[in-house]
């Protein structure tokens, strides 16, 4: 789902954006209140409750029950077996290998797109400004590539017989890359698979980070650069004595969204491992969804690995919601 | 899903300052020819994937399969793109789905923009019970994947007769991009001096005249970018039209692009030639709203 990323604005802007100043201001000519804001608000209240909340209770519902093809039809009634199907996740060792690739793939994405999102930020607020025009297009350019595609393109930069990372591996000398990539299969393991989704979505994902970042620099007063240069420190110093702790707050949401974002993704792993049939390779999102698509359908299983997805999530999106709160973005 | 193009800020909208400000005092000319080398790996890395897509796309199966892999076709062909154009295996040619694809966003998006801008002018304008609780509850439910709730989802649409067709797809992707839009668009009403609105309630206009001659006009840039978002992110999205979706006359440009990746035998042309055509709108779409991306992030959002 989609994700707008609210980080706070100046204080003239909140004045600005504050409701409640613009109410107070209202002309209260007469009584009429033409649509409440109730009535504004029902239709998109409508349509999320019935399609997502709803949903999530329902997941939460049959996760608890043991319902296969029969009782979702409703053609029996769906038995209750409590914490059974978390019994039977927790007790699978493939459930913890699962939960291993997401944990371990998330993290290296988060930190590989953040170390790579910030420098290029700090390298665009450098550059002259041609350079940096076409290193920002450029970026662009990957940030609007649809998930599908880069999956499939990079799939192709790596697949043997044409794809040209073999090709350059194998012409890279021996000592250097080792034999035997011409005929390499980077799909055949969850090691190599990983590491080309992980290239992949950090290709995806650098650039929002960078621009975000090359937004947050700008907010830095040129005078506090000026007066660090006076002093003599160097750009090493500059960076960790101001344009880091300046940066933090842009960088703490950049985080939490990019954790949740990553711990989610789902079509390019399954475009890059070819579908659900090699399960080594599966994270959380891609075991939901094969077992959810499981034949003989066991629902009640795949609702509750789905809401053990789900339960992760939350727990980050709390952390993003608390910042939000206190950054005054639902004021 | 790539929720990342939408992974937006949300800004206010307005001009700001240059983007690119001269902070280049005291640098040496081997330090700004360092700078511009990083420059250019940047940009390649970044160029590099899409590059090579679009030119297996035009390179003969000969060239594609060559020993030595070459960065530009030596013989142009089209026939790829004439291949997937006809069908390729599948019962309809790419147009169909195109238009099918196309017909989801659109719809998506009309219905969206208008809820959620409903819903935004509320919670941007008015004070009221549970405004705070209806802004938290969006930011959570953009947070949650669509693929963990697709089982109830499928369930529920099986039982209304809603699976196989584009109908049920399509409201799935409204309730999605409701959470986005309404903060996004939030902002850019938020950004609206109020004091215009107070100007024309004066002059005796009603709420309603208000909203449509004042409101909507100054918010129809933002309006514009977040429909372009909520539209790309129906485009993009595959596990719920994969889930939903099973006769190949309703097929989506994902799900017609996992069929040909499917095959035994993957004809690489073919497919790049495919993705590329279901690229270059998403493409298209950024470059538009590429200026008020970047000035809506330094301007309103993203600035620490």
């Amino acid at each position: 789902m989609a994700q707008t990323v609210q980080v706070p604005g100046r204080a003239q802007d909140r004045i600005a954006a504050d409701p409640e100043r613009g109410h107070r201001h209202r002309p209260r000519t007469g009584r009429r209140v033409p649509a409440g804001p109730y009535l504004l608000i029902a239709p998109a209240l409508a349509l999320i409750g019935v399609l997502i909340l709803y949903p999530i209770g329902q997941l939460f519902w049959m996760s608890f029950h043991k319902i296969g093809s029969r009782e979702a039809r409703g053609a029996a009634p769906a038995e209750n077996v409590g914490l059974e199907n978390f019994r039977t996740i927790l007790g699978d060792p493939f459930f913890y290998r699962v939960l291993v690739n997401t944990v371990v793939s998330a993290a290296v994405m988060v930190l590989a797109t953040l170390v790579l999102g910030t420098l290029v930020g700090l390298l665009l607020n450098r550059l002259g400004r041609k350079m940096s025009l076409l290193v920002s297009s450029g970026a662009m350019l990957a940030w609007a590539t649809p998930g599908i595609s880069a999956a499939i393109v990079y799939k192709w930069l790596f697949t043997p017989g044409g794809g040209i990372v073999p090709w350059f591996l194998d012409a890279l000398p021996d000592w250097l890359a080792g034999g035997g990539w011409d005929d390499y299969n980077w799909f055949g393991s969850r090691g190599t698979t990983y590491f080309v989704l992980v290239l992949c979505v950090v290709w995806q994902s650098f650039p929002f980070i960078a621009v975000a970042v090359l937004a947050g620099l700008k907010s830095i007063p040129d005078e506090l650069f000026e007066a660090a240069r006076c002093d003599g420190a160097g750009p090493l110093r500059t960076f960790r004595e101001i344009t880091f702790p300046l940066l933090k707050p842009v960088l703490l949401v950049l985080t939490v969204l990019s954790i949740i974002w990553d711990f989610k993704v789902f079509a390019q792993l399954y475009f890059l491992s070819g579908g659900t049939a090699n399960r080594d390779s599966f994270n959380l999102a891609m075991y939901a969804y094969s077992s959810a698509v499981a034949f003989p359908a066991k629902y009640g299983l795949g609702g509750a690995i789905a809401l053990v997805l789900m339960v992760i999530l939350l727990v980050f999106t709390g952390f993003y919601v608390r910042v939000m709160v206190r950054q005054g973005e639902t004021a | 899903m790539t929720e990342r193009s939408e992974g937006m800020s949300v800004g206010s909208g307005r001009g700001v300052r240059g983007v690119v400000p001269p902070r280049r005092h005291g640098m040496s000319v081997r330090g700004r020819a360092a700078l511009n080398a990083a420059g250019v790996l940047v940009f390649l890395f970044s160029i590099f994937p899409v590059f090579w897509m679009v030119m297996t796309a035009f390179k003969t199966d000969e060239d594609i399969n060559a020993d030595t892999p070459l960065p530009v076709p030596l013989h142009w062909t089209l026939e790829h793109f004439r291949a997937v154009i006809d069908g390729q295996g599948l019962e309809y040619g790419i147009v169909h789905f195109f238009l099918n694809s196309a017909l989801v966003g659109l719809v998506t998006v009309l219905v969206a923009a208008l809820i959620s801008l409903l819903a935004a002018y509320a919670v941007a304008r008015r004070r009221f019970r549970g405004r705070a609780g209806f802004l938290i509850m969006l930011i959570v439910v953009q947070m949650v994947p669509l693929e963990a709730l697709m089982l109830p989802l499928m369930l529920n649409a099986q039982r209304l007769h809603l699976l196989n067709h584009l109908a049920g797809v399509i409201v799935v992707y409204i309730a999605s991009s409701l959470g986005f839009a309404i903060l996004m668009l939030r902002n850019f009403v938020a950004a609206i001096p109020v004091e215009l609105e107070e100007a024309a309630a004066l002059d005796g206009a009603s709420g309603r005249t208000v909203f449509w001659r004042v409101t909507f006009p100054l918010v129809a840039p933002g309006l514009v970018a977040t429909s372009i978002f909520a539209f790309v992110n129906a485009w993009n999205e595959f596990a719920i039209a994969f889930a939903f979706l099973k006769d190949q006359e309703k097929y989506l440009l994902p799900l017609t692009l996992s069929y040909h990746f499917g095959r035994t035998q993957v004809e690489w042309g073919s497919i790049m030639a495919a993705s590329t055509l279901f690229t270059i709108p998403v493409m298209i779409f950024f470059l538009v709203v590429q200026r008020r991306m970047v000035s809506g992030l330094v301007a309103g959002a993203v600035k620490g």
